[in-house]
């Protein structure tokens, strides 16, 4: 009787090893819905998307919405705060960006409301740039959300939104 | 457990660790070389079935607790938000409920394989009790669980339970008030029993330790009831029970996976669908399918005290199996009087559970007094009887002699060998 040389792989390699597999299929299939649980759930998911009639927020006005539990400003720029936010030089800018690419209609800059030091929310109208001024470290931004003065590293945060007709903004 | 390991780690970093903290000598010489009667069948294979529904329900119960809120007004809905909105939620909260269910009847076959094979007898007493601690503990649990939900049923079960506690005489109302933090099942009751239900699971893993501990000073019982003599009459666990304890697992969950996917409700109840009402009561209250036996026998007895003595003895009285049965004779395969007397109780066992699901009504009344006089009457007369008038079968010498059959155990194969020579 012929004996197997080492290396041929027999019937019970065969099995163990599609066992093996298919019980690893098995097991991370099992342990998937566990670890997924932990995502952000459907009502969650619902509130990602916030609207918000800006028809009635007067020129020069600052309103603070929550969403997706953060502060967001939405502000109607004056003609001097928009005139101001775009004559400012790239190289006086500690996180450089156009305020055309913050705004894209120039009277409406939607920014998230958290200082991007250490997470405070910044009071509006304050500051030399009549922007924006944390109280928690003295960070200042102006009138495009831009970091001018202080340790914040970054410019205020952009969330994603478009406009729904003329007074409809969609955020997320 | 007994004597210091033999096992000695092949890596370096292994044997620095096993010299600090032995434990993969423990693990070696519990789980991997531990030596089981070699004519086990797969009855034996539901304490390991058991061991991995615990883990199945602390892993799935713990996710559920992130999603879940323990509070009158919001947990009926937490509920519904696990079912709708969380990811798999549905998928947990079916695989937690079925899960329950799958516990017991993995926990009614392993105890009635311990009552038929005589596994409570000496010397593995302590490991029998052990067993009626964890299945307790379970009863607890699964109770305090199906509460939490706070449906119709969920509600007014824990009335029904707590409420028994007022039998007690002099301190009743004292310790039911106590139970309750109110003057019904409200919201203290409820916070009060999630609390208790995320606890006890591990008090039940650390008496399943002992369990396992106890079990392994005298090592598994097998069918035909009689200790282990020599090497040649058991195998390793690994592989042979591992193997074995593993393909029954994956046909259990097959089972289990049944009711999760297909018919998820089915050992529920619809009206548990319903938010808790303190002010109306079902025209039906059942408990959940696996305390139904101990239902019937509460409401067989007239006396608020007495049905209440009667189905705690009913449970109790199982502690004291290892003395009420007087035979030497382990397994029911070599008693055959009281092989057919286990059959009727297990007839009686799951006629009282049908009776616990009717309306105490009518015929089911009559069935069900008779059914516990019986119950106890098993226990208590019968058993005893039983080991003292029987005149059991010829044991075979040895578990080998069982398997192999006496002229093909190896000392007599080796005799034939060696006279054909």
């Amino acid at each position: 009787m012929a004996t197997a040389t080492i290396g041929e792989p027999t019937r019970r390699d065969f099995l163990f090893l599609t066992t093996g597999a298919v019980g690893a299929v098995a097991v991370g299939s099992a342990v998937w819905p566990l670890i997924n649980q932990m995502n952000p759930d459907a009502s969650t998911l619902a509130a990602a998307t916030t609207e918000i009639d800006v028809g009635n927020i007067a020129e020069g006005q600052i309103v603070t919405i929550k969403w997706r539990g953060k502060p967001v400003f939405v502000r109607h720029r004056t003609k001097k705060e928009i005139e101001d936010a775009r004559a400012v030089p790239l190289s006086e800018l500690r996180d450089p960006a156009t305020d055309q690419s913050r705004a894209e209609k120039p009277e409406w800059l939607v920014v998230i409301g958290i200082c991007t030091h250490l997470g405070c929310v910044p009071i509006g109208h304050e500051g030399p740039y009549e922007g924006w001024f944390c109280p928690c470290h003295g960070s200042v931004y102006d009138t495009s959300g831009r970091i001018r003065q202080g340790p914040a590293p970054y410019n205020l945060a952009l969330p994603p939104y478009k406009f729904a007709g003329d007074t409809k903004i969609t955020i997320g | 457990m007994s004597g210091p390991s033999t096992y000695v780690p092949k890596s370096g970093l292994a044997r620095w660790f096993e010299s600090r903290l032995p434990l993969l000598g423990l693990i070696h010489s519990s789980f991997i070389v531990f030596p089981n009667p070699r004519n086990l069948n797969y009855w034996w294979t539901f304490g390991g079935i058991l061991a991995f529904m615990l883990v199945a329900q602390i892993a799935t119960g713990v996710v559920l607790v992130m999603h879940y809120t323990p509070e009158t007004t919001l947990a009926f809905s937490s509920v519904e938000h696990i079912m709708r909105d969380v990811n798999y939620g549905w998928l947990l909260r079916y695989a937690h409920a079925n899960g329950a269910s799958m516990f017991f009847i993995a926990v009614y076959i392993h105890m009635f394989r311990g009552l038929y094979y005589g596994s409570y007898k000496a010397p593995r007493e302590v490991l029998w009790i052990l067993g009626v601690i964890i299945y307790l503990l379970m009863m607890a649990t699964g109770f305090m669980g199906y509460v939490l939900p706070w449906g119709q049923m969920s509600f007014w079960g824990a009335t029904v339970i707590t409420s028994l506690f007022s039998a007690i005489p002099f301190v009743g109302d004292s310790i039911t008030t106590w139970l309750w933090g109110g003057y019904a099942v409200d919201n203290p009751t409820l916070n009060r029993f999630f609390s208790l239900h995320y606890l006890l699971p591990f008090m039940i893993a650390g008496v399943v330790v002992l369990h396992i501990w106890a079990l392994h000073v005298p090592g598994s019982n097998n069918p035909a009831g009689i200790e282990k003599q020599t090497e040649k009459d058991t195998l390793p666990f690994h592989p042979y029970f591992t193997v074995k304890d593993g393909f029954a697992l994956v046909c259990f969950l097959i089972f289990y996976s049944w009711f999760v996917f297909y018919v998820p409700n089915y050992l529920g109840h619809a009206d548990n669908y319903i938010e808790a009402n303190p002010l109306q009561t079902p025209a039906h209250i059942v408990p959940e399918w696996y305390y139904l036996p101990f239902y019937a026998i509460l409401r067989s007895i007239p006396s608020k005290l007495g049905g209440v003595v009667a189905m705690f003895g009913a449970i109790a009285i199982f502690a004291f199996l290892p003395w009420l049965d007087t035979s030497k004779v382990k397994s029911a395969a070599y008693r055959p009087v009281y092989r057919f007397f286990f059959w009727v109780f297990v007839a009686c066992a799951l006629l009282l559970g049908y009776i616990g699901a009717q309306p105490p009504e009518g015929g089911y009344v009559l069935a069900g007094r008779l059914l516990t006089a019986y119950y106890f009457i098993h226990f208590l007369v019968i058993l005893p009887l039983i080991g003292l008038f029987e005149t059991p079968r010829t044991l075979p010498a040895s578990i080998s002699d069982a398997v192999l059959g006496s002229h093909l155990s190896p000392g007599a194969v080796a005799a034939q060998v060696s006279r054909k020579g």
